[in-house]
């Protein structure tokens, strides 16, 4: 037993060791998690702004200028061009110098009079001739963020354009209150899950490569005729790249707090149980497809096979219900699904590790499967 | 009461084979290795040498064969051998990325050695094979004899009873090889039994007893002096003028296995069924007998006559 322990000793400093050495490894295990959150808190943002669209103005009237800086004022598009005629635009929409084209008719003065939301067209719905939309906008729709994005101004009021008090203002059918993240901040949602995201890339990756490397340079061939045991040598490879999960997460979770104002509402308690739980999962996984790999090209390939759809499907990016059934059962079998409701409920909505006991079990669960399986597949021999 | 342990053996193998699909790697192999012994493994690249070890350390299982190491059957009882046993790896299989003192504590930890124990033996190491001024060096930037000598060290810090090494001096000077076999002799004396694998003729010449294997199989064993003694051929030297067409000429009698120029002279092995052979290079040359002398056979003489059938 004290020898054991003296052994898995001796490989976790060795790995500590060859790890401090190894500059460009140590540089990534800040720098990943330093980019993913500038990328993911920064530059990708689901509410989308700005589009640049043109404009196609066929009345060239006082009404149509002010419906133009209506839309503008929403900040949702971007008027960058004017075209005289629908085919230079759509030429230019092919170009992609804009994404959508609006196209206001000669007689859009008429159309907005009789329009029902400018408030003083009635009765005028029963009129076909009448009752028409008051421009038209084509679509790239190639992008359907952006298609959804336009799609949502068909319902702009008109309210300011014709500087009336709409006499039909709707109620709405429902009131809607938004709990735990009410200002829909993106990075709200986007930081905790990137915890998820990253730890999934760097464990995986550090321990695919780690009984591969050692059989590739030869040192395996030593180190099995040793009396060290296949676990022993698995738990001492694994037991330092914990701790560089926990630097991580304190990196994410620190940063994520100090520039994008994402609290930390559960106790840190919960968040350190689930957190060790998910890396060790993670790092098992790592393990086993390091004893299934021949060499360190193969445990690059494996890894990207299996980072891919537990990254996509694992509810960071889209949401989990919206999947079909079949790639929710598959989601349901990576660490990462489990762990990103885990530190969702945490981090955002103060859940204890205790209320979310299905997915701490599975993840707990895959880390005893996994490390019997990588211990297992691992013979000291050679074939 | 186990006999076996007993055994003036330190390994006994029976049937030894090894395949690799189709190829035979090791086929139909039997050694004894007496203890405190230096044995020899000489052949060829390709021949089976590191299979054979492979399976004698326990790391491969054999094809079919009976193996008993120190008392112990593998390749079930392999676990129990581990402590008893060190083994030096043809490829320099110790971590690159470390210095040496940090190579060689951590193989003393895999060994449960600790504290001044630890600390005493390292040191006496790094003393014995001359690496008391590298200790802060790495592996990796190491000479090849350096790391020879690191290997060494490393195989045998837990003081094993057999020592396996494979190919040792592949990357040493002559110079270095010599001091690297009187360590070697030095772990003899104390009682280690070694297995050597080689392909270098001096060197095999300086085990107690060795195996010629070409093809995975055994051409012959015995001492270097039993097997130059029992030779199934005669060695001449002749010195001549045109020495070249000499040799073609001889090389295509059927009494003759090869022949070599070694500078002056042309060295020709010929089958012991001729019982004459200065009369018979005589009668094949027309030369006279001033030029032509039967010399000692040396270990070369023996592997190539061993090996000499079946290739060209
Ligand atoms: N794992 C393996 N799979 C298939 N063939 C193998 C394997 N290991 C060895 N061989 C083959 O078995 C034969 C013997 O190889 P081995 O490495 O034992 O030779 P060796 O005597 O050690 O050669 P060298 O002097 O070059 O080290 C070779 O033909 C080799 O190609
Ligand atoms: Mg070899």
């Amino acid at each position: 037993m004290m020898l054991s322990l003296l052994r898995i000793q001796a490989i976790f400093f060795k790995e500590l060791t060859q790890l401090k050495r190894d500059r460009m490894t140590f540089g990534m295990v800040i720098m990943i998690p330093l980019v993913q959150l500038m990328l993911f808190g920064y530059a990708i943002n689901t509410n989308i702004r700005h589009i640049p669209v043109g404009v196609v103005d066929q009345s060239q009237s006082a009404l149509s200028r002010v419906l133009v800086q209506t839309i503008s004022a929403t900040q949702v598009v971007k008027f960058e061009q004017q075209f005289q005629d629908i085919k230079t635009a759509e030429d230019a929409l092919k170009r992609s110098e804009i994404r959508a084209i609006l196209i206001i008719p000669p007689d859009v003065t008429k159309r907005v009079a009789r329009h029902p939301s400018s408030g003083f067209g009635l009765p005028a719905s029963s009129d076909e001739e009448t009752s028409r939309p008051i421009a038209q906008w084509l679509v790239d729709g190639a992008d359907t963020a952006i298609a959804a994005t336009i799609k949502s101004l068909r319902n702009m009021p008109l309210s300011e354009l014709v500087s009336v008090k709409p006499a039909n203002r709707s109620t709405p059918t429902f009131e809607v209150t938004l709990y735990y993240n009410p200002e829909q901040r993106t990075a709200v949602n986007i930081v905790p899950g990137l915890i998820g995201i990253i730890l999934t890339m760097t464990m995986i990756m550090f321990t695919s490569a780690a009984i591969v490397r050692e059989r590739e340079q030869g040192n395996m061939e030593m180190l099995i005729t040793t009396p060290i045991r296949s676990i022993e040598i698995m738990l001492g490879k694994i037991i330092p790249y914990i701790f560089i999960g926990v630097v991580q997460v304190v990196i994410i979770l620190g940063l994520g707090y100090l520039l994008f104002d994402v609290p930390v509402n559960g106790s840190l308690l919960s968040l350190l149980a689930i957190t060790l739980l998910f890396i060790a999962a993670s790092l098992t996984l790592g393990l086993v497809i390091s004893t299934i790999a021949k060499n360190q090209l193969q445990s690059t390939q494996m890894t990207i096979f299996v980072l891919l759809p537990s990254i996509l499907l694992s509810g960071f990016m889209f949401p989990y219900e919206g999947m079909p059934l079949a790639a929710q059962y598959i989601a349901e079998a990576f660490p990462a699904t489990h762990f990103m409701r885990l530190i969702r409920g945490v981090v955002l909505k103060d859940l204890e590790f205790t209320d979310l006991t299905f997915d701490i079990y599975w993840l707990g669960l895959f880390t005893i499967i996994g490390l019997a399986v990588a211990s297992m597949r691992f013979k000291k021999t050679l074939g | 009461m186990n006999n076996s342990s007993e055994s003036e053996y330190a390994i006994q193998a029976k049937g030894l084979s090894k395949h690799f699909g189709d190829l035979k790697a090791i086929d139909n192999l039997d050694i004894s290795v007496e203890k405190s012994r230096i044995y020899g493994f000489l052949g060829p690249n390709g021949c089976g040498k590191t299979t054979a070890i492979r399976m004698l350390t326990g790391l491969l299982t054999p094809t079919s064969g009976e193996i008993e190491v120190l008392g112990l059957r593998l390749p079930q009882e392999a676990e129990k051998l581990r402590l008893k046993i060190g083994y030096m790896t043809q490829r320099f299989s110790l971590y690159n990325d470390l210095t040496v003192k940090e190579n060689l504590q951590f193989i003393s930890k895999i060994y449960g050695i600790t504290g001044t124990q630890q600390k005493k033996r390292i040191d006496e190491l790094l003393s014995i094979y001359g690496l008391n001024h590298k200790q802060t060096q790495f592996a990796g930037s190491m000479s090849g004899g350096q790391r020879q000598r690191l290997a060494l060290a490393a195989a045998t810090l837990h003081k094993p009873e057999l020592l396996f090494l494979d190919e040792p001096t592949s990357a040493v000077d002559p110079e270095n090889r010599r001091e690297f076999w009187e360590q070697l002799f030095d772990l003899c004396d104390q009682g280690t039994s070694v297995l050597v694998s080689t392909h270098y003729m001096d060197e095999a010449e300086r085990c107690h007893k060795l195996a010629i294997l070409e093809d995975g199989v055994k051409r012959a064993d015995g001492t270097p002096e039993e097997l130059m003694n029992n030779m199934a051929a005669h060695v001449i030297e002749i010195s001549a003028p045109e020495l070249r067409q000499l040799k073609q000429h001889l090389m295509s009698l059927p009494e003759v296995i090869t022949g070599s120029q070694l500078g002056a002279r042309l060295r020709v092995l010929i089958h012991n069924t001729v019982t004459d052979p200065i009369g018979f290079i005589m009668q094949h040359s027309n030369l006279t007998a001033d030029f032509v002398d039967l010399v000692r056979p040396s270990l070369e003489d023996v592997f190539v006559t061993c090996t000499g059938n079946s290739r060209q």
